[in-house]
């Protein structure tokens, strides 16, 4: 079969002082019709890049230096800004990570689907109107003509995807590029989206471009794979062939990187709880005046679960299932509304602030994002001493013993005096972790620690997670959206949903036998879940 | 030292630095090139500039020397500024600090009370603090940094609700930090940048501010100001448009190299707006 | 109908802040030296200690501040604003007199100043870092540097006495009495001067942020949406930037409703409009408490009335507003 698109030999030049010269370095790349190319790489390795190249719209500074981009046998680098708009929507269409900024909020999604045709076609308003409807309908919105008239903020991140993805088929495009289309979506979501994708995709021959970081996303939905690295694509193939016979060392790294779906054999438990939390409910009211027309959200809703001593409790769930807010009320940044937070037996819960700043010693909290987590104007040195000097150790001796979790959280101990903008987001995370042990707590609450590393840092940090669990003797309650993460550090788990827990247990069994509904959806829902087992087989 | 790159990467920014420069340097020269009295008669009233070289700038209409006025006046007008600045932005980020970081009533109450100032007229409440309380230039300079508060309580209390829930604030609250600890320590630095910025806006409007209220003659008469001599001029306006002519050109310059010093330094800051 | 109740939610939080106004300045103005008793003697040309306690009994100026300010609230709900005894008519009437003048000049400059702010602004932004940005951008500087009443006496200057081409002052030709569209026309030939005056100021302003919000809206996610669905960049800014970069502008002209009306007082003495500002000036000189205080009241209404417009302005904008974001 003849390549819709062919990238020979292609280059992209980065402006002056960027960290390296060269955002692509001669990328060949093809992409047939029938076919999805997963090009996948961490971030940085210029796979965006790949698609801003075909489609022209490179940021300002940044232009194509060398190589051709033949799309249907013609080389858009070459052609003139005009053509390449003819390209553009009606021969590649594009979709993007984020739904929600990718839509104008201010025109209505009918709206911006039919512009489509506005630009492209000669066809009436009435004719346009049916179109999109038609559309709408295809990529299966739950009611096309309300979704039509809907503002963005309207819909589901869910359904805003699926208006992203009508709009792109609206001229029936030879090539769709997808550029991480499901990373801002919960893990369901996520499943109906790729199938939503691969289905119209068979159906109407179009050839993907996909681009992801995912190795899940990569086992579920490509034909081919390319995986890039440093602006380069270091290996490319079958799907079968990258991914269970990897040749390059880079992106056998990377695979081994991806945590396997199994959990490891349960470890022995201690009887004694370190915290227990009985009926914990925190509910929200928005809105309303007087009491009339208010809104309530039950964040939280009568969760009790118990961590025992030395143990780790995963906390699972997608986006709005009240998992952070929990972790929240567990150090007190949101007081919970009723319950018990008993931690050593004392109750964290109905402690004045005065207390409970005291208290902080003993449970404290690692956060999700490595670059907000960290006062960008203070030194590294001492944001880890800040807790120590906080309750009561001198300035020096908190500053020295910064220096020693520096080391032990494996960053240069010589680092203290940088700031944090100096560290990558891995280090950044050391750091967080490092300034949560600073007051050798009891329990460490972890929200989604590593949800926004790279999936090679991701696993050097659950690593370091792990090793120090076991050295400190450390008890955990890890919050994450990832299931994989979760079977791999988490010796007990619980599913949330809207508020409440849903099931609860060891985590071998939850997972390996789920009882919930919801749960077993979760499960079914991972991406690659053959792959994830079948990499367990092989390495176990 | 990187902020002092960037910010002489543009141009504009350069000339606004050099501007203010030159303007400080009058204000520092003053007493020295013109030690009498400003305000005291010097000579034959109405000599238009550059006809007597004792008076460079010609006279105005009682016989005094504009170009001394204009020298003396250079101290008034940045005194004005910046003290003005000072009081208002001083004012503006505790209310907007308090109000950000607290929400809830004590948001409440506070932004009812900036919004109480947004809508009265500015300019209108200056000339009742006037009325009320005399045209000394300790009043007016405290009157106009009270009328000018309100904008940068709003930026600050901005800043303060998007930085007070941003991970690193938690994590301070969980190490145990105190309020004021928080406040003080961990959001405002960060919030600090755009209210500095906005500090050249406040003090292009003081500046412009009291020479509206000179022109009125509602400011201090005994002092040396360029609104003074503005509205001065007026009554010659006819034939001896120069007497107000040079005081508001030295008005225009000050405020135009405030506002590109200004500009300049949120370029600086945020570069990622430059150049694209 | 559901952006009016929110308009109308909002219309109605402002009247705490009104009384707030009301209450902070009649307080304020208690610490003025002298009452308008003193004033109305001064204007008599004096008078003995029986007759001012005569006459402060009457006004009610004999009470305590607080009885005093129960009164002047209770009056301000009858509509009733007091005597103003220097203009020796009730201040409802003064004002009323004063207040075309001030809010034609008013709309006369916003217009102005929206309409070539907001084309300006897109140009520059189109351009950026080329000429015709830097030319607007510069000019935009020293509009917003020029004090607004020495830009007003120059443009008297070269316009009124030189050139001879416009009036140097006043609302209308009080000589020749003009009726009908003649007089239509000899007052907006009166009111070019003033509103260039008040107008180009705000003009720089609202150039200045329709040229950074732009250029801010032009890096968002859905404008590289429109450009890879092939559309041309006119396009793209009139069907997709325009309409949100426009917001902050909208919002600005409500917080400056306040500011605009304040520069109308320089202004209108300037070009000697017999309007609100004027007035305001005219009291503060000579010490017509009551009247500045009626004044405050009614530029507060002012304001509210044009936050009023641009809530509903917004609303019309802006989907989110009205359906809950």
């Amino acid at each position: 079969m003849s390549p819709i698109l062919v990238l020979d030999a292609v280059s992209v030049k980065l402006p002056k002082g960027a960290d390296r010269s060269h955002a692509m370095t001669e990328v060949t790349l093809s992409v047939a019709a029938n076919e999805i190319l997963c090009v996948v790489g961490e971030s940085g390795s210029g796979k965006s890049m790949t698609a801003n190249a075909i489609m022209r719209l490179l940021p300002g500074g940044v232009e194509i230096d060398g190589g051709r981009i033949l799309f249907e046998g013609r080389d858009l680098a070459g052609v003139s800004e005009a053509q390449m708009r003819r390209v553009r929507g009606a021969g590649i269409a594009m979709i993007f990570q984020e739904p929600m900024t990718a839509l104008n909020p201010l025109r209505s999604i009918g709206d911006q689907i039919g512009e489509m045709f506005e630009i492209h076609t000669e066809l009436s308003k009435a004719e346009i109107g049916a179109r999109v409807l038609a559309l709408l309908e295809e990529v299966r919105i739950p009611d096309p003509v309300i979704a039509a008239k809907a503002y963005p903020h309207e819909l589901s991140g869910g359904q805003r995807q699926r208006a992203m993805i009508a709009m792109a088929l609206a001229l029936d495009p030879k090539l769709l590029i997808a550029d991480e289309p499901t990373t801002a979506l919960d893990v369901t979501t996520q499943a109906q989206i790729l199938e939503l994708i691969r289905d119209l995709q068979k159906r109407k021959g179009t050839a993907v471009l996909f681009i992801t970081h995912d190795f899940g996303v990569v086992a579920e939905i490509a034909d081919r794979v390319a995986v890039m690295s440093q602006g380069r694509v270091v290996e490319q193939g079958s799907v079968s062939a990258v991914l269970e016979n990897p040749q390059h060392a880079y992106t056998r790294q990377l695979i081994a990187a991806v945590p396997p779906l199994k959990a490891p054999p349960p470890r022995a438990l201690s009887a004694e709880p370190i915290l227990s939390m009985a009926h914990v409910s925190k509910t929200y009211r928005t809105g309303g005046f007087l009491g009339r027309g208010q809104r309530v959200t039950h964040a939280v809703k009568d969760v009790s679960l118990v961590l025992p001593r030395g143990g780790t409790l995963g906390i699972v769930g997608e986006s709005g299932s009240g998992k952070s807010t929990l972790a929240r009320c567990l150090v007190r940044l949101i007081d919970p509304d009723s319950g018990e937070i008993r931690l050593n037996g004392r109750d964290l819960a109905c402690l004045s602030r005065e207390e409970m700043r005291a208290e902080t010693r003993h449970i404290q909290m690692v956060f999700q994002d490595p670059f907000a987590s960290l006062n960008p104007r203070r030194k590294a040195g001492e944001l880890v001493a800040q807790g120590l000097i906080v309750h009561g150790t001198p300035r020096a001796q908190a500053l020295a013993r910064a220096g020693e979790l520096f080391a032990l959280v494996g960053l240069d101990p010589s680092a203290t005096d940088r700031y944090p903008h100096e560290f990558s987001g891995g280090q950044r995370q050391r750091i967080g972790l490092a300034r949560a042990l600073a007051l050798e707590p009891d329990v460490l609450v972890a929200d989604e620690p590593v949800s926004a590393l790279d999936v090679s840092v991701q696993a050097q940090v659950l690593k370091l997670l792990a090793e120090l669990r076991q050295r400190l003797g450390l008890s955990i309650v890890f919050i994450t959206h990832d299931l994989r993460v979760a079977a791999q550090v988490c010796d007990l788990v619980a599913v949330m949903k809207n508020g409440e827990v849903v099931e609860a247990g060891p985590i071998g069994e939850v997972f390996g036998n789920p009882q919930h509904a919801y749960t077993r959806a979760l499960l079914a829902s991972i991406p690659g879940r053959d792959f994830g087992l079948k990499r367990e087989a092989a390495t176990a | 030292m990187a902020l002092v790159k960037l910010y002489v990467r543009s141009p504009s920014a350069v000339i606004g630095l050099l501007l203010l420069l030159a303007v400080l340097a009058m204000a520092a020269t003053a007493g020295w090139l013109y030690p009498k009295d400003p305000l005291a008669l010097a000579g034959r009233p109405l000599v238009w500039p550059f006809s007597n070289p004792r008076f460079l700038l010609g006279t105005d209409n009682s016989g005094r020397d504009i170009a001394a006025q204009i020298f003396h006046g250079a101290r008034i007008s940045l005194l004005i500024g910046v003290v003005a600045t000072v009081i208002s932005i001083m004012i503006g980020i505790t209310i907007g600090a308090f109000a950000g970081y607290y929400g809830g009533w004590v948001d409440t109450a506070l932004m009812r009370v900036t919004e109480a100032f947004q809508t009265l007229p500015n300019f209108l409440l200056l000339l009742v603090l006037v009325a009320v309380f005399g045209s000394t230039i300790t009043t007016v300079t405290v009157a106009i940094g009270i009328v000018s508060w309100p904008a940068s309580a709003r930026l600050t209390r901005a800043e303060f609700l998007s930085l007070r829930n941003r991970e690193f604030v938690q994590a301070g609250r969980t190490l145990g930090l105190k309020d004021a600890k928080l406040i003080f320590g961990e959001i405002l630095p960060n919030a600090l940048p755009p209210v500095v910025v906005y500090a050249s806006v406040v003090m292009a409007v003081a500046i412009l501010l009291e020479s509206a209220l000179a022109f009125l003659k509602l400011s201090d008469p005994n002092v040396a100001s360029w609104g003074n001599l503005i509205g001065a001029g007026r009554d010659v306006l006819r034939v001896q448009w120069y007497v107000s002519a040079i005081p508001g050109i030295a008005i225009l310059v000050t405020v135009l190299a405030v506002s590109l010093v200004g500009q300049g330094l949120n370029d600086a800051l945020n570069p990622r707006l430059k150049g694209r | 109908m559901r952006v009016l109740v929110l308009a109308g939610r909002r219309l109605a939080a402002s009247i705490p802040t009104l009384v707030l106004i009301l209450i902070g300045v009649f307080l304020l103005l208690q610490f003025a030296p002298g009452d308008t008793v003193d004033a109305m003697m001064a204007q008599m040309g004096g008078g003995d200690a029986a007759t001012a306690r005569e006459l402060r009994r009457f006004y009610g100026l004999d009470l305590s501040v607080w009885a005093q300010l129960g009164n002047y609230l209770w009056r301000l709900v009858r509509f009733d604003l007091g005597f103003s005894a220097i203009y020796g008519k009730p201040v409802a009437t003064v004002i009323a007199e004063r207040l075309p003048a001030t809010i034609l000049l008013m709309t006369a400059s916003l217009s102005l100043a929206f309409f070539f702010g907001l084309i300006l602004g897109v140009v520059a932004a189109r351009g950026v870092n080329r000429w015709p940005d830097t030319l607007i951008s510069t000019l935009g500087l020293v509009f917003y540097a020029m004090p607004t009443f020495w830009f007003g006496l120059m443009a008297i200057v070269v316009f009124a006495i030189y050139l001879q081409w416009l009036p140097a002052g006043g609302f209308e030709d009080i000589t020749i009495a003009h009726a009908g569209l003649s007089r239509v026309l000899d007052i907006a030939q009166h009111l070019v001067l003033p509103t260039l005056t008040l107008g180009l100021f705000y003009m720089a302003i609202y150039l200045r942020i329709m040229r950074g919000s732009m250029l801010e809206v032009l890096n968002l996610d859905f404008v590289r949406t429109a450009r890879a669905k092939g559309m041309d960049e006119t396009r793209v800014v009139v069907r997709h930037v325009l309409r949100n970069a426009l917001l902050p502008m909208v919002t600005l002209i409500g917080l400056q409703a306040g500011t605009m009306l304040g520069g109308s007082v320089v202004v209108e003495s300037v070009f000697s409009l017999p309007g609100l500002g004027r007035l305001a000036y005219e009291s503060v000189v000579q010490r017509d408490l009551n009247t500045l205080l009626g004044i405050v009241f009614v530029s507060a209404l002012l304001v509210i009335a044009v936050n009023f417009i641009v809530d509903l302005l917004y609303a019309r904008l802006d989907p989110r507003i009205t359906t809950g974001a």
